[in-house]
């Protein structure tokens, strides 16, 4: 990549990490188990969900193993049923709905608009020892056999036919869920009473806009999950007869309730990761992001409509062709302010003085596997191709662009953005852009020969499956080996930096936002005193008066 | 090639032999769902395209090395709504042809032959109205429009054939409708497409499309000896429909003769039209279902028939179009009940006499 770089550290030979920051203020385990600071929690819930992440990682590696041969070879079909369920639940109850918005979110949403803290730091810490309680309960599921129902708990399935740990399952989701509520609780009041004296709402990065949106989804969505929820378990243990035709239910009742929630969390997982690129895009290619109105409201009608598009999960499932119209038609309408956003950020390029950190690198690697998560979204949401396409390997592909290609790029692009203010230290350079490009190369070997496996046919959630499939099958689990060795990079030479990477002194990459403008690690109480907002967003111009005024200053 | 080691050779060859990229179009919709795709995946490019160059193209021509002041822009409305306007007109498009198909894939024709399937943990249970029962296999005959009728006995499943370009839903409690017309002979897989439990990935099986000759005689060779309908006059009969379901004028029951596709007034005032899925309910769940005029006396079937029962004494109903034939089963009918009654009453009384002796 090209030599020139705006990453500005302080002298290495004198710089050291300040004494006083919220990491070593006070020691010892409960003062971490205690504690109320954003900060701290925000790194309790990053060192948890990366163990999650590899559990759920390791489950995605068996899965691939198991279909590099047609037969049920590794494991038989009800293991690895029970593989795939979990691999599911962990992956997108334990990581990635929390993934940005808990860690990161958490990180700098007080920081970004001047604030000491959350709003309500116990009910942040509250939150995540739910997490930690809903984590426990998937491992004691997994050891005590797992469950195999697929994440979507599909009733009559979940509630009368199998015999596996659904209860202990679907409540640890329950759990889960109402720590997801209470982090969307606590930053919309924050966003709406914490912020700082000139901070007005068109003054808020565009990373609170999107952690915004998502809080919304987060707090009225939520709620319909845990009852569905509550509902699976009253079916299965006293048979209620709400969604079991046997005893008298709706099984189609199920699938609204269950994805009128999980329709709005693919949009909780990926809006707090647009809110990311926009951060990174605009850093690094140092202009205000084009049309920065556009972008945030965008986020919000995302947000809107993303409530309305449930039923695009049914149009095979015996809903009227009318009702299928008509939410094929909001689909496409909730296409549209994702289509404005990618446009968007490439136009922020536009006469910008762009270079190539590691966090650019995978904001570049989103924009590309999210148009064509985004692209091959619309196949799906027309109503025709999608009686083909759903249910296939397509729908698999389809939605690992989004989440694996869109949400994850965009959670290691922003966790290499803020990790000098988080740590205060620098992650080394060269090797992260080797991972970077790694990940982008094994991604796409994994999930692109999966659009043709589906457009053939190749149902999902197969255990085995006709030998002609095999050839695309094993490039796809070839891609994950690569894939896998670009997300245990990161691990290492992350925690390798922790000692040993460089000083990163309080702006490393000259951006504009609050957080950048006080200490890394910041104080406790995040500055020394409240800041005042007197510019806007990304006003890289204000940045450099402010550098030109110290220098005169100092000098 | 000894340097190659043995089991990437195997992969290379298979690779080579065994390597589709495109499922077969063997159905009348399939070359028209294709070029809904086809566009689509066009479209997606070009998007994709037009993206990366925009990426690419910037980040040469605005690198730090080419261009180290950026010059601050804060939007444009024009630009902005070209690319909000370009793709809402593009999606619609996509909306309109997709529902355009969607509505002819879920709309039978009138004059389609009907075949019911019933999925069941892990097999599919396919009747041809001839009678002939086939697991894990649908035969069926170019150049006629075939309709699927689809319920399931337990869980989800779904039915679904790739090279037909079709899938439906089968679901618990509900028949769900599908149809295709088959435009080349051969084999083509049969999936179940929605998780299912243990064996989802056994739930498999041939579809096969013949000539209408080959078809005539396949159907010729496989049957069983009674028709779907014939079956389902046989399960009426000895479960004692006829019972009430006659004409007398003392009938308990109201004649099912011409039943299927009236419109039928509930005791509870509502209109209905008396479909499959109706007679359905009616059958095993009669208390919600009763006839304006008649009293709701009649037991409910739920558990005593299965599916394929139900799915007989369905077509038996809308076959029925006179009722000569119940008069007829009447006649035998009559003498059961009785016969069947005075044995019941037998050892019924027994052990009653037996109860007063003991104590």
């Amino acid at each position: 990549m090209s030599a020139a770089t705006i990453v500005s550290l302080p002298d290495q030979s004198t710089a050291t990490i300040p004494k006083m920051n919220f990491l070593s203020k006070e020691n010892g385990l409960l003062s971490w188990l205690l504690t109320g600071d954003h900060k701290r929690i925000a790194t309790l819930y990053l060192i948890s969900i990366t163990f999650f992440f590899f559990i759920g990682g390791s489950l995605a590696g068996l899965i691939r193993l198991e279909l590099l041969t047609p037969q049920t070879s590794l494991m038989a079909a009800d293991t690895y049923n029970k593989v795939f369920t979990m691999h599911g639940v962990i992956m997108v109850f334990l990581f990635l709905v929390p993934s940005v918005p808990a860690t990161i979110g958490n990180f700098v949403i007080p920081m970004m608009v001047g604030a000491k803290d959350l709003a309500l730091p116990k009910v942040n810490l509250l939150s995540w020892y739910l997490y930690i309680i809903a984590g426990f309960m998937v491992i004691y599921t997994m050891a005590a056999g797992g469950v195999d129902t697929g994440w979507t708990f599909t009733s009559p399935l979940s509630t009368h036919y199998l015999n596996t740990h659904v209860i202990s399952t679907g409540l640890a989701i329950f759990v889960a869920g109402f720590s997801s509520i209470f982090t969307g609780l606590n930053f919309i009041v924050t966003i709406h009473k914490m912020r700082c004296p000139g901070m007005t709402w068109f003054r808020l990065p565009l990373f609170v806009w999107s952690n915004y949106a998502a809080s919304i989804l987060m707090v009225l969505g939520t709620p319909v999950l845990a009852i569905t929820l509550v509902l699976v378990v009253l079916e299965r243990t006293l048979h209620i007869g709400v969604f079991d035709p046997a005893y008298g239910g709706d099984p189609i009742l199920f699938q609204h309730l269950f994805w009128f929630y999980s329709h709005p969390a693919v949009y909780i997982m990926i809006l707090p990761g647009m809110g990311v690129i926009s951060e990174v895009v605009s850093t690094f290619s140092r202009k205000r992001v084009f049309g920065y109105t556009a972008v945030a409201f965008s986020s919000v009608a995302i947000a809107v409509f993303g409530f309305f598009v449930w039923a695009h999960h049914m149009f095979i499932m015996g809903i009227s062709n009318y009702a299928a119209l008509v939410f094929s038609l909001l689909t496409m309408l909730v296409a549209v302010p994702s289509a404005i956003k990618i446009f968007n950020w490439a136009f922020t390029l536009y006469k910008g003085s762009i270079t190539f950190e590691t966090p650019m690198l995978y904001a570049f690697g989103f924009m590309g596997l999210f148009t064509i998560g985004g692209m091959t979204g619309v196949f799906l949401g027309s109503t025709g191709t999608d009686i083909h396409l759903t249910e296939t390997y397509f729908i698999v592909a389809h939605f690992h662009f989004v989440m694996v290609g869109g949400m994850l790029m965009a959670f290691l692009s922003g966790i290499h953005f803020w990790w000098p203010k988080w740590t205060g230290r620098m992650y080394p350079e060269k090797i992260s852009q080797f991972a970077a490009v790694v990940t982008f190369i094994g991604f796409n070997f994994t999930f692109f020969p999966q659009f043709i496996l589906g457009t053939l046919g190749m149902p999902r959630r197969y255990a085995a499956y006709p030998p002609e499939f095999q050839a695309l099958n094993v490039f796809s689990t070839a891609g994950a080996t690569i894939l896998g060795i670009g997300y245990l990079l990161p691990i290492l030479y992350l925690t390798w930096s922790l000692k040993y990477g460089a000083i990163a002194g309080n702006n490393p990459w000259q951006a504009t936002g609050l957080e950048w403008q006080t200490q890394s690690p910041p104080l406790t109480e995040n500055f020394p005193e409240t800041p005042i907002m007197d510019h806007e967003a990304y006003d890289y111009e204000w940045l450099e008066r402010q550098e030109q005024k110290e220098v005169a200053s100092v000098g | 090639m000894d340097h190659i080691s043995p089991v990437l050779w195997q992969f290379l060859q298979k690779w080579l032999t065994h390597f589709a990229l495109f499922p077969p179009e063997a159905s009348k919709i399939a070359p028209e769902m294709d070029a809904l795709y086809f566009f689509m995946v066009l479209v997606s490019l070009v998007g994709l395209t037009l993206v990366v160059l925009l990426i690419v193209g910037f980040s040469i021509l605005y690198s730090k090395t080419r261009h180290p002041h950026a010059v601050q822009i804060e939007g444009s409305t024009i630009l902005e709504a070209t690319w909000t306007i370009i793709p809402l007109g593009l999606f619609l498009i996509m909306f309109v042809w997709g529902a355009l198909l969607y509505f002819r894939i879920y709309t039978p024709p009138a004059n389609a032959m009907n075949i019911y399937v019933v999925g069941k943990q892990w097999m599919w249970k396919v009747e041809h109205p001839g009678g002939q029962h086939e697991i894990n296999a649908l035969h069926v005959p170019t150049g006629r429009p075939i309709q699927l009728t689809l319920i399931s006995q337990d869980v989800f499943h779904s039915f679904s054939i790739p090279a037909f370009r079709v899938k439906r839903e089968a679901i618990p409690g509900r028949y769900t409708t599908v149809w295709f017309e088959a435009t080349t002979p051969g084999t083509y897989h049969l999936f179940c497409t929605q998780y299912c439990g243990t064996n989802h990935s056994q739930m498999i099986g041939d579809v096969v499309v013949m000539t209408p000759d080959d078809f005539r005689k396949w159907l010729q060779s496989s049957t069983s000896g009674n028709s779907l309908a014939q079956d389902g006059e046989r399960l009426f009969a000895s479960l004692s429909c006829s019972a009430c379901h006659n004409t007398r004028p003392d009938a308990r029951g109201p004649s099912l003769a011409n039943v299927y596709d009236s419109r039928l007034t509930l005791s509870t005032g509502e209109t209905i039209t008396a479909d499959d899925a109706y007679l359905r309910q009616a059958i095993l769940n009669p208390s919600q279902h009763i006839t304006q005029g008649y009293a709701p006396i009649m037991p409910t079937y739920q558990g005593q028939v299965s599916e394929e029962g139900v799915v007989a004494l369905v077509e038996y109903i809308k076959n029925l179009d006179s009722d000569y034939r119940v008069q007829q089963t009447l006649n035998t009918t009559d003498l059961v009940p009785q016969s069947q009654g005075s044995k019941a009453a037998t050892p019924g009384q027994a052990p009653a006499a037996q109860k007063e002796v003991k104590p």
